[in-house]
């Protein structure tokens, strides 16, 4: 095993070892010279900024876009304004920041996105200087510009620009600076010389490292580690200050000896490490620094760029990809020369088991013996993770396995998954792939992320067979690529309409929770309307297809989408926008053709635009409606001139809808208010808005008799009507005179209607005067009931002994029961004898 | 009525989960709205919010004042209003007024409005439109549904009628959706799903939307099948004057939200109480579905009881005595109390319906369910016009009439109503005008012209386009055709036979024995036949619009848990109680329990009342 630690270098406690990635696929003929470069962190993209050979005028820069592993991506002429610095946001789109402020955003292929500006005072004063920081808040942008002010945009995708105080004292840019985000704030920290200051939103503090050398008068280089935690600042006298961000501690001090101002610095530190350092790079020399004084020292063949990374520094050259590290724990652990640990003594059984040695069994038996055989296996698989050669890490793995076997109750979670996570890896990690991430930082990514990566890279293939691998659930995992498939195969402008929708819908058929409105959407944006239209169809929520169609002016489909979704809120969403967007005419004309919209929009203008009611029932010739809309509105109207032009306007309505019924009976009311006005002022009564019924009844109670009677005439009310009025309004005045005299009276006029209104004309006299307590009254009316009634007429003026005559007269045997509830046996003793009888020889009858 | 009681018949769901869940939603809510503030509550959420959360639940979330929304300039002096309100047009207008007010007044407050069961596109629109849409913030209380007993379930949505079935205003069918989702996920899932009515099948597909956009889990079913049911397939049930007890108190005194409030007349002092009605109280659960004429004996009986039980009393030692005051002393002054309440109330209704009135009126209404003596019918219709007896009990008559006869004579119809106009006033006309909309009170049509048409056009296009045609149609013509379907239904026992209402045999002693309500007939043969199959003639005169669906645990449906025998049958438009005590009878009669979940307890003159439209 001795080759693995062939590349390892110590420092101080721990180990460093710089492990080749890729053999760069590119061919740049000087290298990385006179280029403006920026890699992505996370074994992100490439992107590098060629300056052409002769500085002319004719001669463009050169834009070229490469994968972490050379393959080219894109590459084209810059045609905009000189370009100050390069940059990687968190959705690998590039950033380009312009001399004058400007930030242009591409994608992954170079083509063009969008753009914004860092704000017009830039324009005049030109970018210095630039930087593109990461924060949990997305992707941020700062510059200094030649007035030696600040501008900071926290994150790129909610632009808000902020200008940060002016620095005491500055001139032109400062010497260096770096952007922190601390207490979920971002500061800048800057030094101007020997001082240091960090600048906040409102103020500018100076801050002083503790501990820091006095002989130094400048700070040339600082770096902030990749979790904003450390910060390490490069002095003029060689010295290198490695301290928390805070200023709190110091953590060591180190003299380099080197006084040339450093290239790059950046943090090479893992989560866990053993001690902090940094890589610092000149012309011709790399440099780790740790704790202790010792320094390990590389030297640079080529031109190169040093990219921070969570947990080491990924080193880019013109030819060659490294990843300088620390050896992790558990690798030192195992493949240390002359290592005991429990790991590297499995690792040595399981090569002598392949050997068919019996030595297997004594490493075994003395792992066993200390009782470390769990610890033994987690090593092994922890170090297989750390490792970047398959090889090693299928040794590492085999051993692990092997060491398993001797474990009763080995959870075995953190084996298989460690095997799956590997085989993510290695294959993203695939020089055509060019992702080279490491264990540490996948797992901080997230399988999610490393999705949306591929998916960014268009290698939809091995991002679908990485989560069926992986099981992803459909919807986040399969059914999200495939979306951004589609999206990306609705661009393809070359290709019919026809058979991408048919491709589309082919790919897609099976696939859980897709949204066919986000990819016709996309489809949408690059002016392809007909062909989002068909993919809308696939969509089968219609809910979501209808802000869609609306964006697209196909109102009348989104109408009858929404309408069909059964979800009013929607159709109410397409009636407001085509109230909006159409002409009065043609809006109603479309609501004609749809009964829901229609009362929809009609409940809506009921409570809030009464005219426009008006108007929707005129276009569609809804003369009753328009009628019912007239009497309602005379409802409202005080007084009585408008209120009588509203009905008659009803009156027409009503006629031009042949309702003749409706028309006579608006008519008469129209006729009634009137001659209520005028009873009004003559007899200073208050009938207006009453009911025909409710005048009559007052007129008769104050004695008007003849107009009620003319009343009675010209409304045609009903004889039956009439009298019940007339009584009621006599008993209640107890008028019990006139009422028999009225009962006489009129006995002729009803005479001739036969038994039916003789019925009527005194049956009710009785009930009438019942019910004023009138029985005296009331008796008087008995004799003139029709026989049939007579029993329930003296029942009800509670003369039973009447109502037995009555009953035993008639020979009916359920009246006389009836009599017979009535009676109580104390008081009424005879009568219930007397009808006993009766009853008995009704019944044999 | 305890004969007759299938001693298996099963558990029924605990619903109080569906109140929890309300109140914990409510205060997290109000608690969004950090601080002290008042509380305006729309006057038709107050009996419900009662039931969930009381004043002081309300009062430790820092609720200063309640309110009653009203309509009128506020004078609350808090700096944080909070609103909780119904999703209409008219409230969210009045809040505008408020905060426009406040600003004119340069007067800053923070609001907040709750909408409750959820909010509507519309709301928010004006909100915009008004320039107060920054101003306040929304939510939404998804308090769908309230337990009102241990088997009904109300949306405590009145205008649900009126607005469904007047005016095609569709936006509460997602409402009642969202609701039927809710019971399925927490008591799902349903084995069968059945249904009939045009706003019924949209409920069903919004509800299947929701589920397919939810998470599914595997639960232990509660409930086995469901049975939707739109009002308008049986309207002539609600206009039946109703006899049984509980549907009796509706109609007098008007049970509120499971709630009555009996007067001085009840309670024989000089002031109301207001009394809960449900199987909480063991008096009222015994009565409750009897006929009315039977429960006088029963509460004579009761009270002998009592006394017998107060009687033991006499012959107790100390010791005896100490262990009656403790444990049946408290159960039976409380039985005391409410046994002297419900026969005050049983007597002055007895004073009401016992009347000649009433039973000449119940012989009216029986004779029209019958097809019988139809001209008498119509001349006792005319007096009671003409005496102005009442304006809501003519109308319900009317109603009653063209539901039975298919639509009144033409010559009938226009005296009738020109008589109804001159006695309660002209602007009835539009009250009319919406009858004849919805097919509660229409003019008979001279020939079948109109199926004859349908027919020859539904030849001519295709199916799609035939259906819709179809539908157009019969909305123009909505028939009831109630007496054929009484034919075939068998709705109407003969009335030679004598009902002996001590021992009904059928769901018809809720109507003396006259008829058994339509809706509850129809449940009882789709859950008998399962499914519609048999029934073809039946729901082509109900204008179709019929389903029934075999849920996802639909296989082994034929395996009878206790939790398939449980029936949740949905009311789109409201039920009466006299349907739900029919519901109860097949329950017992059948081994089943039934849930009623409606849109709104209602009764003849509820349903006439939200008709109406001669306010301004």
């Amino acid at each position: 095993m001795a080759f693995i630690t062939a590349n390892w270098n110590p420092l101080g406690e721990a180990f460093y070892r710089k492990i080749e990635l890729y053999e760069m696929g590119w061919s740049l003929r000087d290298g990385l010279k006179e280029c403006l470069v920026a890699a992505a962190p996370y074994g992100g993209p490439i992107a590098l900024l060629r300056q052409p050979q002769r500085p002319s005028s004719s001669a463009r820069p050169q834009l070229e876009i490469y994968s972490s592993s050379g393959v080219n991506m894109a590459s084209f002429p810059w045609k905009s304004g000189p370009v100050r610095q390069l940059g990687w946001t968190v959705c690998d789109d590039l950033l380009c920041i312009q001399e004058d402020g400007t930030v242009l955003i591409y994608d992954l292929f170079g083509a063009f996105k969008r753009h914004f500006s860092m704000g017009n005072e830039v324009v005049q004063n030109q970018v210095l200087e630039a930087k593109v920081f990461h924060s949990p808040y997305g992707t941020g942008v700062a510059i200094v510009t030649g007035a030696s002010r600040f501008t900071l945009a926290t994150n790129i995708d909610d632009l808000k620009l902020r200008r940060l105080p002016e620095v005491p004292g500055l001139q032109g840019a400062p010497s260096c600076w770096a952007v922190l985000t601390q207490d979920r704030q971002t500061k800048v920290l800057l030094a101007n010389g020997a001082d240091l200051y960090i600048l906040d939103n409102t103020s500018c503090t100076p801050v002083t490292p503790p501990g820091l050398s006095p002989q130094a008068c400048s700070i040339v280089n600082m770096a902030v580690s990749f979790s904003y935690k450390y910060l390490a600042l490069f002095t003029d006298s060689g010295h290198l200050w490695m301290g928390s961000a805070n200023f709190k501690d110091k953590l060591s001090e180190v003299d380099t000896k080197v006084r040339t101002p450093p290239k790059q610095m950046v943090w090479c530190r893992r989560p866990k490490s053993q001690q902090p350092s940094v890589v610092i790079m000149w012309d011709r020399l790399l440099l780790v620094a740790g704790e202790c004084t010792d320094t390990i020292q590389y030297t640079l063949d080529e031109e190169s760029v040093c990219v921070a990374e969570l947990d080491g520094v990924r080193i880019v050259g013109g030819s060659r990809h490294e990843l300088l590290q620390e050896v992790p724990s558990a690798c030192q652990d195992i493949f240390k020369i002359a290592s005991m640990a429990p790991g590297a003594l499995l690792l040595e059984a399981h090569k002598e088991y392949e050997k068919s040695s019996q030595k297997a069994d004594e490493y075994l038996r003395e792992i066993k013996e200390q009782s470390v055989l769990g610890e033994a296996v987690r090593q092994c698989v922890e170090a297989a993770g750390y490792e970047h050669e398959p090889e090693t890490q299928k040794t590492l793995l085999r051993a692990a396995s092997f060491g398993k076997c001797f474990l009763s109750n080995y959870p075995p979670e953190p084996f298989v998954s460690m095997c799956r996570d590997l085989k993510v890896l290695n294959s993203v990690r695939d020089y055509t792939v060019g992702i080279p991430l490491t264990h540490t930082q996948y797992k901080q990514m997230t399988v999610q992320v490393l999705i949306d990566r591929l998916v960014y890279r268009k290698l939809y293939p091995l991002a679908i067979e990485i989560c069926r691998y992986l099981k992803t659930p459909e919807y986040q995992g399969v059914s999200r690529v495939l979306k951004h498939w589609a999206c990306c195969k609705v661009q393809q402008k070359e290709e019919p309409d026809e058979s991408i929708a048919h491709a589309v819908s082919v790919k897609l058929g099976e696939a859980a929770g897709i949204s066919y409105s986000e990819i016709a959407a996309r489809a949408y944006e690059c002016g392809r309307t007909e062909l989002a239209i068909k993919l809308l169809e696939f969509e089968p929520r219609s809910g979501e297809q209808v802000p869609l169609l609306l964006k697209m002016k196909r109102s009348q489909l989104a109408l009858s989408k929404a309408i069909e979704s059964g979800d009013t809120d929607l159709v109410y969403t397409v009636v407001t926008y085509l109230k909006n967007e159409m002409n009065r005419g043609d809006f109603f004309m479309t609501l004609r053709n749809q009964p829901v919209a229609l009362s929809l929009y009609r409940q809506f203008c009921k409570h809030q635009e009464q005219d426009t009611l008006k108007d929707l029932f005129n276009q569609d010739d809804d003369h009753q409606e328009l009628g019912n809309f007239y009497v309602k509105a005379s409802y409202k109207e005080k007084k009585l001139e408008a209120r009588l032009s509203l009905l008659q306007s009803a009156v027409d309505e009503y006629n031009k809808a042949r309702n003749e019924f409706a028309a006579k009976a608006t008519e008469e009311e129209m006729k009634l208010l009137r001659f209520q006005r005028r009873l009004d002022e003559e007899k200073g009564e208050a009938l207006l808005g009453l009911s025909l019924q409710e005048t009559l009844h007052a007129l008769l109670t104050s004695n008007f008799h003849k107009q009620a009677e003319q009343l009675y005439r010209d409304f045609r009310v009903p004889d039956k009507r009439y009298w019940w009025l007339k009584l009621t309004a006599l008993a209640e005045k107890d008028d019990w005179e006139e009422m028999e005299k009225f009962a006489k009276s009129k006995k002729s006029p009803i005479g001739y209607l036969v038994c039916c209104l003789y019925n009527l004309y005194t049956k009710p006299f009785v009930e009438v005067c019942v019910k004023q307590h009138n029985k005296y009254e009331a008796k008087k009316y008995v004799s003139k009931v029709t026989p049939e009634q007579k029993v329930k007429a003296h029942l009800a003026i509670g003369d039973l002994e009447g109502a037995a005559e009555a009953a035993i007269e008639r020979r009916s045997e359920g009246e006389i029961s009836t009599v017979l509830s009535r009676c109580s046996p104390t008081t009424d003793r005879a009568l219930l004898e007397r009808l006993n009888r009766a009853r008995s020889t009704a019944a044999k009858k | 009525m305890a004969h007759s009681v299938r001693r298996d018949a099963p558990e029924l769901p605990d619903f109080s989960l569906l109140k929890r869940l309300a109140r914990d939603q409510l205060i997290y809510l109000l608690e969004q709205l950090p601080g002290r503030k008042d509380l305006f509550i729309e006057a038709d959420l107050m009996s419900p919010l009662d039931r969930i959360a009381n004043v002081i639940t309300l009062k430790q979330h820092d609720v200063d004042k309640l309110y009653k929304v009203e309509y009128k300039p506020i004078v609350s002096t808090s700096d944080q209003l909070c609103f909780l309100i119904r999703p209409r047009i008219k409230t969210v207008k009045w809040i505008c007024d408020v905060v426009n007010t406040d600003k004119a007044f340069g007067r800053f407050r923070r609001y907040k409005i709750i909408f409750s069961p959820q909010k509507f596109y519309a709301c928010e629109n004006l909100l915009e439109e008004q320039g107060i849409f920054g101003d306040v913030t929304t939510d939404e209380w998804s308090f769908y549904l309230l337990p009102l007993d241990d088997d009904i379930i109300s949306l405590e949505l009145p205008e649900f009628f009126r607005d469904n079935f007047l005016e095609g205003d569709q936006r509460w069918v997602r409402t009642a959706g969202s609701a039927l989702h809710l019971l399925h996920s927490v008591y799902g899932p349903f084995s069968k799903v059945y249904g009939i009515g045009r706003c019924s099948k949209m409920a069903y597909e919004s509800w299947r939307e929701q589920v397919e956009e939810g998470e599914q889990r595997a639960r232990q079913a509660e409930i086995g099948n469901v049975f939707l049911i739109d009002r308008d397939v049986d309207l002539v049930t609600p206009l039946c004057s109703q006899v049984v007890y509980e549907g009796l108190v509706d109609d007098i005194f008007r049970i509120k939200c499971g709630c009555v409030e009996f007067g001085p007349d009840v309670t024989s002092s000089d002031k109301s109480i207001k009394v809960m009605l449900n199987s909480q109280d063991k008096v009222f659960n015994e009565i409750r579905n009897e006929h009315f004429s039977q429960v006088f004996g029963f509460l004579s009986q009761k009270a002998r009881n009592l006394q017998t039980a107060y009687d033991k009393r006499s012959g107790m030692d100390i010791k005896q005595m100490k262990t009656f005051v403790s444990e049946e002393l408290k159960g039976l002054k409380q039985e005391h109390r409410l046994l002297s309440l419900h026969i005050g109330a049983s007597e002055s209704m007895m004073k009401k319906k016992t009347k000649q009135d009433f039973q000449e009126l119940l012989k009216t209404e029986h004779s029209l369910l019958e097809g019988f003596e139809i001209r008498e019918c119509i001349s006792y219709i005319e007096e009671h016009i003409n005496r102005q007896v009442s304006m809501v009990e003519s109308m319900r008559l009317l109603c009653l009439l063209s539901l039975t006869e298919n639509g009144l004579l033409p010559k009938d119809y226009r005296s009738l109503k020109a008589q109804f106009l001159q006695s309660y006033g002209i602007d009835h006309l539009l009250t009319f005008s919406n009858l004849k909309q919805l097919g509660l009170l229409v003019e008979q049509q001279p020939g079948e012209t109109l199926t004859v048409m349908e027919s020859r056009v539904g030849k001519l296009v295709n199916d799609k386009t035939a259906g819709k045609l179809t539908d157009a149609f019969s909305s123009l013509s909505k028939k009831s055709n109630f007496r054929a379907l009484g034919r075939r239904l068998n709705l109407v026992p003969k009335s030679d036979e004598e009902y002996d209402l001590r021992v009904p045999r059928d769901m018809a002693y809720i109507f003396s024995g006259a008829y058994i309500p339509l809706s509850c007939k129809l449940i009882e043969q789709v859950l008998e036949r399962d499914g519609w199959t048999g029934l073809e003639e039946v729901t082509r005169m109900l204008n179709g619009h019929e389903f029934a669906v075999t849920g996802s645990n639909g296989s082994d449906a034929r395996v009878k848990t206790d939790s398939q025998r449980i029936i949740l049958v949905m009311f789109l438009g409201g039920c009466t109680f006299s349907e739900i005590s029919a519901l109860r009878f097949l329950g017992r009669e059948k081994g089943l329990k039934f849930i009623v979940v409606t849109t709104a307890i209602t009764n003849s003159a509820r349903l006439l009342e939200s008709m109406l439209d001669n306010h301004a």
